[in-house]
């Protein structure tokens, strides 16, 4: 990363154009499709929108992390493995997150 | 409708919402962190979190933005990681589509990873709910999430650079992912939904503008359907 610094004409386009275009994208079919009734084929794949975008946002994370610049990084994947598996075991998010940090700050301090 | 059940339904919300609480602070604070050290003022760190309102997306622009990749770029990149939004929104519109207008507008403002899981999963369990219902539960899930979003945002604004990098905040937000990914493994469509998804996302890690997010989502959306087919035709209940 340079230190060149972001120009301020720059940044608030950014943050203008970043706004509406986010904001456009999250109303697109509440807002403009409605109560009018979606095809049984769409409905369909759209059960399953949670469950595919968010394993796929996370795997590339979990292997490749920005932190340790991309290199697998054992802390972290352990994490994430104990995070899932706990969440599967107890269906409670707050025990699951909360297992994984331990296991996150656990293995950094041991092997840190 | 009594005044207790309105209530009780915006009060489900913030119950069910109150566990992300834990990691919004963090990824909001690290945000803050990084806009400062990118030379972004507590004004322009403050404009990003609430106008734009997503955490991935944000934290993407502020990398691109530092690297002086030209404006539109930067943009495009920004608006592919947010296109899952539109996913979110289409598969809300089934339970949300026939509220008012102004208070769709207003979800779709505050629609983002947790408060969409968080509701759609409950919409999904309780079919019966009324639209009205719907919206206040959906209001109540992002209550705690979204003033903490400003909030720490303000916090590690002000903090800057005395966080330090062991802290790991940054893995902060894969952990949510994972806890609220679990749960929802109900029937074998969507465990194939999500590997089919996580493989497609490794293969596809290299393609640019974070475009092979959106195409592993959309491949685990069709094994998922295809694998829900399949077991409707084997009659299979799930």
């Amino acid at each position: 990363m340079s230190d060149g610094g972001i120009a301020t004409g720059t940044l608030w386009t950014v943050i203008i154009l970043l706004g509406l275009g986010s904001f456009a994208l999250r109303f697109v079919f509440t807002g403009i499709v409605g109560d009018r009734p979606m095809p049984a084929w769409l409905l369909r794949h759209l059960r399953y929108t949670a469950v595919a975008i968010l394993p796929a946002l996370v795997a590339p994370q979990v292997m490749w992390p920005v932190a340790t610049d991309g290199v697998f990084d054992i802390p972290r994947a352990a994490a994430a493995l104990v995070t899932l598996g706990v969440g599967l075991a107890t269906k409670n998010v707050l025990a699951a997150v909360i297992s994984g940090a331990i296991t996150l700050y656990g293995l950094l301090y041991l092997l840190g | 409708m009594t005044t207790s059940t309105r209530k009780s339904t915006y009060r489900a919300g913030i119950i069910d919402a109150s566990p992300f609480i834990l990691v919004m602070i963090p990824f909001a604070t690290l945000f803050g962190v990084l806009a400062t050290e990118a030379g972004l003022n507590v004004v322009g760190t403050m404009a990003f979190s609430i106008v734009v309102i997503a955490g991935a997306a944000q934290f993407t622009a502020l990398q691109l933005m530092q690297e002086n990749v030209p404006t539109a770029i930067v943009l495009i990149s920004a608006l592919a990681v947010n296109l899952r939004m539109a996913m979110y929104s289409a598969s809300l519109t089934p339970y949300l589509g026939a509220a008012p207008l102004w208070q769709r507008a207003l979800c779709a403002y505050m629609t983002v990873d947790q408060s969409y899981v968080v509701s759609v999963s409950k919409f999904e369990r309780e079919p019966d709910m009324t639209v009205a219902e719907r919206v206040r539960y959906f209001l109540g899930v992002v209550t705690p999430l979204v003033p903490l979003w400003y909030g720490f945002t303000l916090v590690g604004a002000l903090l800057g650079a005395q966080i330090p990098d062991s802290w790991a905040l940054d893995f902060a937000i894969p952990i949510t992912f994972l806890a609220m990914i679990a749960p929802m493994f109900r029937t074998m469509a969507h465990v194939v939904a999500a590997l089919v998804a996580v493989v497609v996302a490794l293969l596809a890690a290299g393609v640019p503008y974070s475009l092979g997010l959106i195409i592993a989502g959309v491949a685990g959306m069709i094994a998922g359907a295809q694998m829900e087919l399949w077991m409707e035709r084997r009659g299979m209940r799930t």
